[in-house]
């Protein structure tokens, strides 16, 4: 399914290809400090490069870092996508 | 003086660390905990100052136990080295304001320079520096490259001690550097970076591993088979043996001298599996059957460590791990266990809660056997055949599974979500491997060959003192009657608690059966954990769990040990 310029959703359901800001981070202290040390942080332009089968971690690319997040942690992450969508193969 | 090199993970800090200090360098534990890290001495004119290798962090906010070890040690030290990767400057730079606010002067290295450059990152280093206010020196340090500078510059390190009231506040500041510095150009994609997008992609990624696990598995068979066939077991029959026998006969044969330092003798001949002596046996099983395990094995660890592949592994296997009540980040302490479980359950730090903790060690004690068992079982049970080895292979690995799946449901909590940097695939640093190999090789040497020469000799005493029979005699329900084995065996599981290489070699004059053999080594790698790990199992979980671990690990033994006695 693909996702709109602005649409708000969270990391899992993003397109596998496609940009987006994060907006918000739907958790706890613990969770938004350990993303914040990370550099994942309200603001943050990220872009999703993978997903792993069965619910697994899905993997961003924030700057030149690859990090990999579980996907229930992953699903409490809202991003705004950016425009046009290279490749989707949203899941 | 004191050093610290202090940096976020994967940023070339053990590289740079082996440049800055040449030879010597020692690893240790932090005080009252297991987290290691490394010391090392770099001199300066006259002056020998103390280089400490911090354990990597993301944040001066430890987010875990390893991280709250780098926060402890930044109290104790004089100077700090803030290692950067200049292909990730944002989020370093947060770590290096962090590092400002503190009361201690910091010099910045600019490191993986070269590959900034690659990737079409262009840094204003001297705007950098004055943004800093603290020297900032680009450095390589695989190649050594700018570590003369940076050491020249050690003495200008500052102190800035700016303050930030909120997290947001300082990546406000992060950010306002960064595009000040910072220029980015067109790159082109490199080779790494086809073969990171290939195991990124769920199929590419499975075959990455299967290729990887499997070429590593070959290559660590074929070094240590080829140390074996080639250098040790030569040394030993063409030098020592000789020697053993003109000892063999001023003791005239026998005696208690004799049986204590050379053992039986089989067909008059010193048999280097089954005698038993503590300059026999004691000797051959830490440095002709097991020492070239441990090195081949370590040596292929510390080239996927360094590689960087061992991240990506625990991505693949995130959601099966899951159901075992951990994530996949759990795999590499795991994957340590095959080196020796002591390490690994102190690594099992680096996972989230009590409770992920609790599985992974107890399932490391159960279904990991040690480099220096594997080597004693592939020696012994590989002469049966290979399938009696894969046979115990697939028990242990099937125990692993089980048990975990059975830990995940009874005990109560959730498993925590993996959050990992992926880093980038980089060319091995020899250097760093090399140093890191002789770190784990001698630790084993110096560990471990005493308490095999003393398992050796309480063997030989207890047996000359006849205690065994009784032992033998009140246990033999459980051995013979669930196990199948003749009652003597249970000597070799009692002497597994003190080393589990020995206890498998204790099997061999026994004469068991391919099955008794399969059944015997399996219950000794699952039936309790040699002392050190028992120690360091008490000392990372607390007793009561510490019991806990051991009762399933007993419980486990029993019933796939009675189950491989009935199949077999």
């Amino acid at each position: 399914m693909a996702m709109r310029q602005g649409e708000r959703v969270t990391l899992v359901q993003m397109g596998l290809g496609q940009s987006g800001t994060v907006v918000e981070v739907l958790g706890g202290k613990g969770l938004v400090r350990r993303l914040d040390a990370l550099g994942i942080r309200p603001g943050k332009k990220v872009t999703k490069i993978s997903a792993t089968f069965f619910r697994g971690p899905v993997t961003l690319r924030v700057d030149s870092a690859q990090i990999a997040i579980g996907f229930g942690m992953a699903g409490r992450i809202m991003v705004e996508v950016d425009k046009e969508l290279p490749r989707s193969q949203g899941r | 003086m004191r050093i610290l090199l202090m940096g976020n993970p994967n940023v070339g800090k053990s590289a740079l660390f082996s440049r800055l200090t040449g030879t010597h360098i020692i690893a240790s534990n932090y005080p009252g905990t297991t987290v290691e890290f490394t010391r090392g001495y770099l001199r300066r004119g006259e002056e020998h100052a103390e280089v400490i290798d911090v354990p990597g962090t993301y944040t001066l906010e430890p987010t875990n136990r390893a991280e709250e070890v780098a926060c402890e040690m930044l109290k104790e030290g004089d100077l700090v080295i803030d290692v950067v990767d200049a292909t990730n400057l944002e989020r370093n730079l947060n770590l290096t304001l962090q590092l400002l606010e503190r009361k201690v002067p910091v010099i910045v290295a600019l490191n993986i320079w070269d590959d900034a450059r690659h990737r079409g990152i262009d840094i204003d280093v001297v705007r950098l520096e004055k943004l800093l206010g603290v020297p900032v020196v680009p450095t390589v340090g695989v190649t050594g490259q700018g570590v003369k500078e940076l050491v020249r510059r050690l003495p200008e390190a500052a102190m800035h001690q700016e303050s930030y009231a909120t997290s947001d506040e300082r990546w406000a500041r992060v950010g306002d550097i960064v595009s000040q510095v910072q220029s980015l150009s067109h790159r082109h994609h490199t080779w790494y970076e086809v073969l990171e997008d290939i195991s990124n992609h769920p199929l590419g990624g499975v075959f990455i591993a299967v290729v990887v696990l499997l070429a590593t598995f070959f290559a660590i068979r074929f070094i240590a088979e080829s140390l074996i066939g080639y250098v040790a077991a030569p040394l030993f029959e063409w030098l020592w043996t000789p020697l053993l026998m003109k000892l063999s006969l001023a003791l005239g044969q026998g005696g208690f001298w004799h049986s204590i330092l050379i053992g039986n003798l089989v067909d008059g001949k010193i048999d280097y599996l089954r005698s038993f002596g503590l300059l026999s046996t004691g000797l051959y099983i830490p440095f002709a059957a097991v020492l070239p395990y441990i090195i081949a094995f370590y040596l292929a660890l510390g080239v996927l460590e360094d590689v960087g592949y061992l991240p990506r592994l625990a991505v693949l296997l995130d959601t099966f791990m899951h159901r075992l009540g951990l994530h996949g980040y759990a795999i590499i302490p795991t994957i340590l266990g095959f080196g020796c479980n002591v390490p690994a359950i102190m690594a099992t730090r680096i996972l989230e809660g009590r409770r992920q903790r609790f599985i992974a060690a107890t399932l490391i004690s159960i279904g990991v056997p040690c480099a220096a068992m594997q080597a004693m079982i592939i020696g012994l049970v590989g002469q049966q055949g290979g399938q009696y080895v894969a046979l115990v292979y697939g028990s242990l690995f099937l125990s692993w599974v089980v048990v975990g799946l059975i830990l995940n449901r009874a005990i109560k909590g959730f498993s925590p979500e993996l959050l990992v940097e992926v880093p980038p695939y980089r060319l091995p640093p020899w250097r760093v491997i090399g140093e890191k190999l002789w770190l784990r090789v001698s630790g084993f040497i110096r560990e471990a060959l005493p308490i095999v020469l003393g398992a050796v000799l309480v063997v030989n005493v207890l047996y000359t003192l006849g205690a065994f029979d009784f032992v033998a005699r009140v246990t033999a329900p459980v051995v013979s009657g669930l196990l199948g084995l003749p009652k003597e065996a249970v000597i070799a599981l009692a002497v597994g608690f003190l080393r589990k290489d020995v206890a498998v070699g204790m099997l061999a004059p026994l004469a068991l059966t391919p099955g008794q053999l399969v059944v015997s080594c399996t219950v000794l790698a699952m039936f309790f954990p040699c002392v050190a790990t028992f120690v360091v199992l008490a000392r990372e979980l607390g007793w009561r769990d510490m019991l806990k671990a051991s009762g399933v690990m007993v419980a486990a033994a029993l019933v796939i040990g009675g189950l491989l006695n009935l199949l077999l």
